[in-house]
């Protein structure tokens, strides 16, 4: 009885990481297609999106699946949980890099400001690792690590703040920067939401460990 | 949170055979407390323990202490009778007296040395309603218990047990060989009565144990493996074992 529960909770945490993976990939797409100007990679891109919402809905289904037919509780109730949660927050991700590119598309004029597309670059860079440590730990079961997660945040969080600075200042000095400043704003945006989004996986890894349920202390990004 | 009752240490031998190997275990004030386990891993044996239900057995060795409101219910003067009164007993199969539904609850207050009438009619009637089971009855007392189902058989067990005002009720697997509504009824009863009672209750049904219970007992081959409140147990388990057990991999 126990071998087909196990056996299942295989296939969904395999289905679960590839989710991660092809959600980390898109945000790796997103931010590229932004800074290169590329909106026919970013087009492309958002159609792909849909796949990652349906798989998350397969993932779902099964994890509800699960619960329905083999009840599990405790330690095994705690994996099929946080995975379904676990799922929402990585299809929130992969929405959020979705609307990056959707930007792309957006964007008109090409007065730039490098820097703030560095920043943007950087960013994204940090997100990324950090889904992958996150998903690292998930599999691995390292609570430790994910609690370190907060700290990765606190960076994205201070990168963001940095960078609202430097596109005000940037577009004082090109004034002509104003047009793409407006999607600098949402996709620094969009990658401190990712951030967060990330974070909140890292809680479903302390759940599923220790049964702990808490939320990780987050900066305010109302506060300014 | 007070607890009613004590375990310290209790073990116990039929024989040569050790079934208990020194469990200890508190039972909080008006909780229902579960005891889970495999077959054959002790509960009954620890249960009937708690009321000194053992006594009879041959060649039977118990030692280590259980206190009732502090008190050890093996102590040379404990007086049986009261014990008793004050830890009542249900059992898996309901066990009706070969009379009427009357006499059935009465019997534990006559024994008890009860005579004043209107106080054991009114205790019956008490008792019945307490038991979810005067509306089935109440115009038919004078029937035979066994007339009735099992259902109704084992909620009429527990007006019985209810009937002396106990302090505790022990319960072996009271709805195993119960039908799904008539167990349904039966949890719902002690669910209402929990704030009356304190419950400690035999089950095999782990789904049954998470409804009711408030505190998780589990028990494997004599030995009190883990306890805990009934969240915890069936949340957050600390040994790898219980989550085992709970989720049906043996027993
Ligand atoms: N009267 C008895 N004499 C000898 N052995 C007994 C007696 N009653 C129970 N046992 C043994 O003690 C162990 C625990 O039994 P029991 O308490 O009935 O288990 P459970 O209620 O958990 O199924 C079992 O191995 C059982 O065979
Ligand atoms: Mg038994």
């Amino acid at each position: 009885m126990h071998e087909i529960f196990l056996d299942e909770l295989k296939k969904l945490n395999a289905r679960f990481m590839e989710m991660g993976v092809l959600v980390n990939d898109l945000i790796d797409r997103g931010t590229r297609s932004f800074v290169e100007h590329d909106k026919k990679a970013a087009q492309q891109m958002i159609v792909e999106d849909k796949e990652v919402a349906k798989e998350a809905v397969k993932i779902e289904k099964k994890a509800l699946e699960l619960m329905a037919l083999q009840q599990p509780v405790a330690t095994d109730f705690r994996v099929v949980i946080s995975i379904l949660k676990a799922t929402t927050d990585l299809e929130r991700i992969g929405e959020n890099a979705n609307s990056i590119a959707i930007e792309t598309v957006r964007v008109k004029g090409n007065p730039r400001l490098p820097d703030v597309e560095k920043v943007i670059s950087n960013m994204t860079h940090q997100v990324r690792e950090m889904l992958v440590q996150v998903l690292t730990a998930y599999v691995q079961e390292n609570e430790k690590d994910a609690r370190q997660m907060v700290l990765g945040h606190a960076k994205v969080y201070k990168d963001y703040k940095n960078a609202r600075q430097m596109i005000i200042d940037g577009v004082e000095q090109e004034p002509d920067a104003a047009v793409a400043s407006a999607s600098y704003f949402v996709i620094i945006r969009l990658l401190e939401r990712i951030s967060d989004h990330i974070v909140n996986l890292a809680s479903w890894v302390i759940y599923k460990t220790s049964g702990e349920l808490f939320e990780l202390i987050k900066p305010d990004p109302k506060e300014k | 949170m007070t607890n009613v009752m004590e375990a310290k240490n209790v073990k116990l031998k039929y024989g040569n055979f050790e079934a208990l190997h020194g469990i200890s275990l508190a039972f909080p004030a008006q909780k229902l407390t579960a005891l889970i386990g495999p077959s054959g891993c002790g509960k009954s044996t620890f249960l009937r323990c708690l009321n000194r239900m053992n006594d009879d057995i041959d060649d039977i060795k118990i030692t280590g202490e259980i206190l009732l409101e502090g008190k050890d219910i093996y102590h040379s003067h404990i007086d049986l009778v009261a014990l008793r009164k004050k830890v009542g007993m249900v059992f898996q199969q309901p066990t009706p007296f070969p009379f009427s539904v009357f006499d059935n609850v009465a019997y534990g207050l006559r024994i008890a040395g009860v005579k004043d009438k209107e106080l054991i009619e009114q205790r019956v009637e008490e008792s019945l309603k307490q038991a979810a089971i005067w509306n089935e009855t109440k115009d038919n007392l004078q029937r035979n218990a066994l007339a009735f189902s099992g259902g109704q058989q084992q909620r009429i067990c527990i007006a019985r047990a209810l009937a002396i005002r106990p302090e505790v009720v022990l319960l072996d697997e009271p709805t195993s060989a119960l039908d799904p509504i008539s167990s349904s009824e039966i949890e719902e009863t002690l669910m209402a009565l929990k704030q009356k009672y304190t419950f400690i209750m035999v089950t095999h049904n782990l789904q049954q144990a998470s409804r009711v219970s408030d505190q998780v007992a589990f028990l494997m081959n004599g030995e009190l493996i883990e306890s805990g409140s009934t969240q915890e147990m069936f949340l957050s388990p600390k040994k790898e074992i219980t989550n085992n057990y709970l989720n049906g991999r043996f027993g």
